[in-house]
C-alpha cells in the first residue's frame, strides 16, 4: 500500500468579497492523494478547482476541515509545495536565470552551486541560450517552461499546477505535455493538476477527479490504467478513447448543472 | 534628420514670427520684447552670475521638496496598501487633502514657516505627496496575487515578499506618480517663490517683471522652461532604463 501524501478532510471554503454576496466555493470535500501519484482535477468552470489548489498551497485561510501534507497541517505557503499558474506569474523584472534562481536564494549553498543547479533546470526545460532574456521577450510556451523550471529547481515534494497549459496553443500544449511526462518520470513528484482538457488529464494522470458544479464536491474518480512510461502514442489506444468518453460524460452533466440547464 | 527638422520646424517658425511681430511693431516692445532682445538679456544675466544664484536656489528647493515627497510618499503608499489599520488611520486625511489646490496653501505656509527655504520646500513636499502616495498605493494594490503566491511558495517570507515582489512590481505605477509630482513641483516652486522668497527663479521673474525689465523676465521664463524640459527628459530616460524589462 502506498503512503498518503496529501489529505483533504471535509474541506469547505467560502469567499467573502468586501462587497456583494459570499460565494461558497467548496463544500465538504475529502480527497486522498498518494505519494508520487499524478492526480488531475476536472470540472465545470467556477466549481472551485483553483480554490482547492490555493488552499493546499496555503494561500487562502482554511476555516473548515483540514488539509495535511505528510500528516502535517497546511497553514501557510512553503517550498515543499511548488505551484505553476496558468498565466505563468514570472517576475517580469528578472531574467530567465534570475527567475529560476529566486527560490534558491534562501537555500544554503554557494553561488556556483546555485548557478549550476539553475542551469541544469533551464537546460531541462530546453531554454538553453535564453538565460538572459526577459520574460517579455519569450513566447507563452517558453514562459511556462521558465515557470516550471523555477518551481522544480527548489525540488518541492508536491507540485500544484493550475491549468498550466491552458493559455497555450494546441501544438505547444502537446509538446509540453510530453515533456512534463518525461520530467515527472525523472523526478517523481506528487502532482495535483487542474485542467479543462479531458484528453490532457487522461494522458498525464494516474487518477482523474471530476468535481461537481459549485459548490464544488467530488463527483467521481476515474483510475487511469494505462501503461507507463507514456507518450502521445498512448492516445491512439481504444482504452484512452473510452476513458476520455467516460470523463467527458461526467463533466458535461456538471457543466449543464452549472449553466442552469439541468438541476 | 528630416524627422528632426519637421519636429522643430514649428518652434523655429514661432520664434521667427515672434521676432518679426516685435520688430515690425505689431505688438509693443514693452509687452513682447523681441526674441533677440530676450537672448541678449539671457546672456547678460547668465554671464553676470546672477542667474546661477537663482537657479541653484530653486534647484535646491525642488530637489529637497520632491526628494522628501518621494521618500515619505512611497512609504505612505506602500504602508496604506499593506495594512488595513494604516488605511483607516491615514486615508481620511488624504481624501480631504486630495481636492485641495496645493497653491492655496502657499500664503498659509509662508505665514507659518517664514521667508526661508522651508516654506517653498514644504509647499513642494505637500504638493508632490499625493500623486506619489497614489502611485505607490495603486501599484502595490495592483500586484497580482499569483506573483505574491509564487514568491511565498518559493520560500520567501512575508517581509521578503513585500520588498522583493510587491514594491518591485509596483515600480511602474510609482514612477508614473513621481513624474506627475515632478511637473507639479515646478509649478509650485515658481509660484511659491513669486510671493515668499528673495531668491530663486520665481522671485527673479516676478522681480524683473515688476521692475519693467520684460526682456529679462522672458529670459527667466525661458530658463525655467528649459530646466523643466531637461528635468522631464532626464526623468523619462531614467524611467525607461529602470523599466527596460518591459520593452522587449
Ligand atoms: N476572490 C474571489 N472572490 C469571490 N469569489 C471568488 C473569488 N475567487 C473565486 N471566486 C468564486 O469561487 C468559485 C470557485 O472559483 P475557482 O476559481 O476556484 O473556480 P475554478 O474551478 O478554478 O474555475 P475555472 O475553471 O474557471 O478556473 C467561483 O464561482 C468564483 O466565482
Ligand atoms: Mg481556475
Amino acid at each position: 500500500m502506498t503512503n498518503t501524501k496529501i489529505k483533504f478532510e471535509n474541506v469547505e471554503f467560502t469567499y467573502i468579497p468586501p462587497s456583494g454576496r459570499p460565494v461558497r466555493a467548496l463544500e465538504r470535500l475529502s480527497l486522498d492523494v498518494a505519494e508520487n501519484e499524478f492526480v488531475s482535477i476536472v470540472g465545470p468552470s467556477g466549481c472551485g478547482k483553483s480554490t482547492l489548489l490555493y488552499l493546499l498551497g496555503g494561500f487562502l485561510p482554511l476555516e473548515h476541515g483540514e488539509i495535511t501534507v505528510d500528516g502535517r497541517k497546511v497553514s501557510k505557503p512553503g517550498p515543499d509545495r511548488g505551484i505553476v499558474f496558468q498565466h505563468f506569474a514570472l517576475f517580469p523584472w528578472k531574467t530567465v536565470r534570475q527567475n529560476v534562481l529566486y527560490g534558491l536564494e534562501r537555500k544554503k549553498m554557494d553561488a556556483a552551486q546555485r548557478d549550476e543547479l539553475a542551469q541544469k533546470y533551464i537546460d531541462l526545460v530546453k531554454l538553453t541560450g535564453f538565460e538572459d532574456s526577459w520574460p517579455a521577450q519569450l513566447s507563452g510556451g517558453m514562459k511556462q517552461r521558465v515557470a516550471i523550471a523555477r518551481t522544480l529547481v527548489t525540488d518541492p515534494d508536491v507540485l500544484l499546477m493550475d491549468e498550466p497549459f491552458g493559455a497555450l496553443d494546441a501544438q505547444t500544449r502537446g509538446i509540453l505535455q510530453e515533456e512534463l511526462l518525461a520530467i515527472w518520470g525523472l523526478t517523481r513528484k506528487t502532482v495535483l493538476f487542474v485542467t479543462h482538457d479531458v484528453h490532457e488529464a487522461v494522458l498525464l494522470s494516474d487518477r482523474v477527479i471530476v468535481m461537481s458544479a459549485r459548490p464544488g464536491r467530488i463527483k467521481s474518480t476515474v483510475n487511469i490504467d494505462l501503461p507507463r512510461p507514456r507518450n502521445s502514442e498512448v492516445t491512439r489506444s481504444q482504452n484512452f478513447a473510452s476513458y476520455c468518453d467516460e470523463i467527458w460524460g461526467l463533466v458535461r452533466e456538471e457543466a449543464l448543472v452549472a449553466s442552469g440547464i439541468k438541476t | 534628420m528630416k524627422k528632426l527638422a519637421i519636429r522643430y520646424l514649428p518652434i523655429a517658425l514661432i520664434i521667427l514670427f515672434w521676432e518679426f511681430a516685435s520688430r515690425a511693431g505689431l505688438v509693443s516692445q514693452d509687452v513682447l520684447p523681441a526674441f533677440s532682445a530676450v537672448m541678449v538679456r539671457l546672456w547678460e544675466l547668465s554671464a553676470g552670475g546672477e542667474m546661477l544664484v537663482h537657479v541653484s536656489a530653486s534647484l535646491l528647493r525642488i530637489s529637497s521638496g520632491l526628494g522628501l515627497g518621494i521618500i515619505v510618499g512611497s512609504a505612505l503608499g506602500f504602508l496604506l496598501a499593506a495594512s488595513i489599520t494604516a488605511q483607516r488611520l491615514i486615508q481620511p486625511t488624504l481624501t480631504f487633502l486630495y481636492p485641495l489646490p496645493k497653491s492655496a496653501l502657499i500664503p498659509v505656509i509662508i505665514i507659518w514657516l517664514g521667508f526661508g527655504n522651508s516654506a517653498q520646500i514644504m509647499v513642494i513636499f505637500l504638493g508632490s505627496l499625493l500623486p506619489i502616495v497614489l502611485g505607490a498605493y495603486n501599484g502595490a494594490k495592483g500586484v497580482e496575487n499569483t506573483l505574491v503566491w509564487s514568491a511565498r511558495s518559493l520560500g520567501a517570507n512575508a517581509i521578503e515578499t513585500e520588498y522583493q515582489v510587491i514594491i518591485r512590481a509596483a515600480l511602474p505605477d510609482l514612477l508614473a506618480g513621481i513624474r506627475v509630482a515632478l511637473a507639479l513641483s515646478f509649478v509650485l516652486l515658481i509660484s511659491s517663490e513669486m510671493v515668499g522668497a528673495q531668491q530663486g527663479m520665481g522671485f527673479l521673474v516676478a522681480f524683473l517683471g515688476d521692475g519693467g525689465d520684460y526682456a529679462g523676465m522672458f529670459a527667466g521664463a525661458f530658463v525655467i522652461s528649459a530646466i523643466g524640459f531637461a528635468a522631464d527628459r532626464a526623468y523619462l530616460a531614467l524611467y525607461h532604463h529602470l523599466l527596460r524589462y518591459r520593452e522587449a
